[in-house]
């Protein structure tokens, strides 16, 4: 895996709840620290759009899906522990 | 079996699943617009119910569904339904819709979680489709990936009211561990089932190596509903739960028609023979022609031209009909034209359960007017005893139900025979009529007696008879008593002959008396007449003693009357003797 490869994630919450706000707050947090300027981040509300929820089998909120690069992982949860979310991400050597 | 089909089915408050008997525990079906859980072990049935309570839905009361699959793959549960016949693939398309929702097996859990995406998933296709009823499969899978108690109470209470707030008809189930006493009052079983308007337990037990499924109504709030654990069968067709009728059901037909029971003689006994639609129990030892009254039964049925079906426990279906043509009774040419079915049920194996099931599938199937079951007694060897007592129990309604004439033998045991018949599934107790067969060993011989123990509403004779099998047919012999003893066989051949003796000899005598009288009264009239001859002639004697008394007389006054003209005498004194006749 190239280091410099771009980090596309897909974030899917339920409305402003508080887990969600939480799992945004952590992805946000995770990227800033090891993913600096090479991450995008798309967030879908299931309230708002329930029909992708449906599409993609989204049935646990909150859920992170790391579309890019391969391959593809999906993490249900806040991601409040980092470390299996790094782990989960390939991010693992990353870590402090 | 539509005749069984409940009379609550249009219960406002209910949605019927369609399963026999399940929607008359219920008195009509699970509550509408309400949550019930289902529990029970692996491979109780969890999954083919709902499944089935969604079908029924979609197809016969125009209420789509929603499946959600936390376990098995929908493609895996239609495919597994398959065999069900309800066309799962044809509903797919508008009115069922199945919703995988397994978590996958690579899923990183980081933290805590709810279910909101999946509910608003849901949300949206139930709109779409106007779902009614959803099923939440294997809910405790999704469970078990929560963090804490705390937050699977949450998710259930969110799914909970998310159910409500739609008016959905929603059925979760879950797994309980193998001893399902224990685990489902543990948590978060055991709180759900306090949340939830109604609990059924489904229960999967080997009693004797027979497996045998149950289930039980926990709980249905503000409905009434049948306590008790009812067996249940995962049949051809889906579910089949077992249920005794309940007090309230009158459908059954009552019928004053009588059909033969194949021996004229023991019609004669019973008054016009069986009631169409009534059960007979014909009880006995092994040897006592209980197998060939059954076969006199079902032949007298074919005969007449009805569809009947003949259940043997015993033997195969060939060696049945050969049996019976030693005895007259000739059942191959209605096999051949269709008009009898012939069953060796030995090739069945399971429980009573299992063989009610088939006797009533083919039954049906063959459209049977006749049963004939030999020996039903064979039920309680597989399985425990009490369930195949209560089958026997539904047999019995089931056969009314459906104006079935139903013919079973029970086999006595040696323990039992002591009270003279009680039969082991004590069936005796709600057959309409009981016909008891027995040996009598006596002079050497081994004879068979009949007896009919009750009859319903029929008159019938309180003799016993003896049974006699020859390869001209089955008939009857009344059964001599003498010195307090019921003689048969050569015995009662014996006295027979002698009681023709005796007849010849007094219709003899007899008529050696009447020529003796006929004699007597011919003598009598010979003398009558001669009596009578002489009667006339003393007569005449008489009549001709008289005139000669007058003509002297008068002779003699006409002979003085003239003297006196010749003398010239005065007439004025004529004879003072002349006074007569």
């Amino acid at each position: 895996m190239s280091r410099r490869a771009l980090f596309k994630f897909r974030l899917y919450v339920a409305g402003d709840a508080l887990n969600s706000a939480q799992a945004l707050a952590n992805l946000t947090a995770l990227c800033r620290t090891h993913l600096q300027d090479r991450h995008e981040i798309e967030v879908v509300d299931v309230f708002r759009e329930p029909q992708r929820a449906l599409e993609n089998g989204i049935f646990m909120t909150p859920t992170l899906d790391k579309l890019a690069p391969s391959p593809v992982r999906r993490i249900v949860g806040t991601l409040s522990q980092t470390q299996p979310v790094l782990q989960a991400l390939g991010l693992e050597s990353f870590a402090p | 079996m539509q005749s069984f089909r409940s009379p609550h089915v249009n219960s406002p408050g209910k949605a019927p699943t369609g399963i026999t008997g399940f929607d008359d525990i219920t008195g009509g079906g699970l509550p509408r617009g309400r949550t019930t859980l289902l529990v029970g072990g692996p491979g109780s049935g969890k999954t083919v119910l709902a499944l089935q309570f969604l079908a029924h839905g979609a197809r016969a009361c125009k209420e789509p569904g929603i499946f959600v699959a936390f376990e098995e793959t929908s493609k895996r549960i239609v495919a597994n339904a398959e065999s069900f016949g309800w066309k799962l693939p044809e509903l797919r398309r508008k009115k069922l819709f199945f919703m995988d929702a397994q978590p996958a097996p690579d899923l990183v859990q980081s933290g805590d979680f709810d279910l909101s995406g999946m509910l608003a998933a849901l949300g949206v296709k139930a709109r779409e489709i106007g779902a009614r009823r959803i099923v939440f499969d294997a809910l405790d899978v999704v469970l078990a990936l929560l963090p804490d108690l705390a937050a699977e109470r949450r998710e259930i209470y969110r799914l909970h009211e998310w159910l409500l707030a739609r008016e959905l008809t929603g059925i979760i189930t879950l797994k309980s561990g193998a001893d399902e006493t224990s685990s489902i009052s543990q948590q978060p079983f055991g709180f759900m089932q306090f949340m939830v308007d109604c609990a059924v337990i489904l229960n999967h037990s080997v009693v004797l190596g027979v497996s045998q499924r149950s289930l039980r109504v926990q709980k249905y709030r503000g409905s009434s509903f049948d306590e008790n654990e009812s067996p249940f069968l995962i049949g051809e067709s889906g579910f089949e739960v077992a249920v005794a009728r309940t007090p309230g059901r009158v459908d059954a037909k009552v019928s004053n028609e009588r059909v033969s029971s194949g021996v004229e003689r023991l019609d004669t006994m019973l008054g016009g023979g069986y009631y169409r639609g009534a059960s007979v129990l014909i009880t006995g030892f092994s040897g006592t022609a209980k197998t060939t009254l059954s076969g006199a039964f079902a032949e007298a049925a074919c005969r007449r031209g009805e569809r009947t079906l003949f259940v043997s426990f015993d033997s195969d279906g060939a060696e049945v009909i050969r049996n019976l043509a030693s005895v007259g009774i000739r059942l191959d040419r209605y096999v051949k034209n269709g008009c009898l079915r012939m069953i060796s049920a030995r090739t069945i194996a399971g429980s009573a359960e299992t063989f009610l099931v088939r006797i009533k599938t083919l039954a049906r199937e063959h459209g049977a007017r006749c049963v004939a079951i030999d020996p039903v007694s064979a039920w309680s060897k597989s399985g425990n005893e009490l369930t195949a007592r209560s089958v026997a129990e539904r047999l019995i309604d089931w056969s009314k139900a459906n104006d079935t004439t139903l013919v079973c033998t029970s086999l006595l045991d040696e323990m039992s025979s002591q009270s003279e018949g009680g039969s082991s599934l004590q069936i005796s107790k709600i057959a309409d009529t009981w016909i008891h067969l027995n040996y009598l060993v006596q002079a050497g011989e081994r004879n068979r007696g009949l007896s009919i123990v009750k009859s319903r509403g029929t008159a019938h004779s309180n003799q016993v008879r003896e049974l006699i099998l020859s390869d001209a047919g089955v008939t009857l012999a009344d059964a001599y008593t003498a010195g307090g003893e019921v003689l048969m066989g050569a015995l009662r051949w014996e006295k027979e002959r002698a009681d023709r003796v005796a007849t010849e000899v007094s219709e003899v005598a007899g008529k050696l008396k009447r020529v003796r009288l006929d004699a007597e009264e011919a003598e009598l009239e010979v003398r009558l007449k001669s009596l009578q001859t002489e009667l006339v002639a003393k007569q005449v004697e008489k009549a001709l003693l008289v005139r000669t008394t007058q003509s002297d007389a008068g002779e003699l006054s006409r002979g003085r009357t003239r003297m006196e003209e010749l003398r010239g005498a005065d007439a004025a004194i004529p004879g003072a003797d002349v006074k007569s006749p």
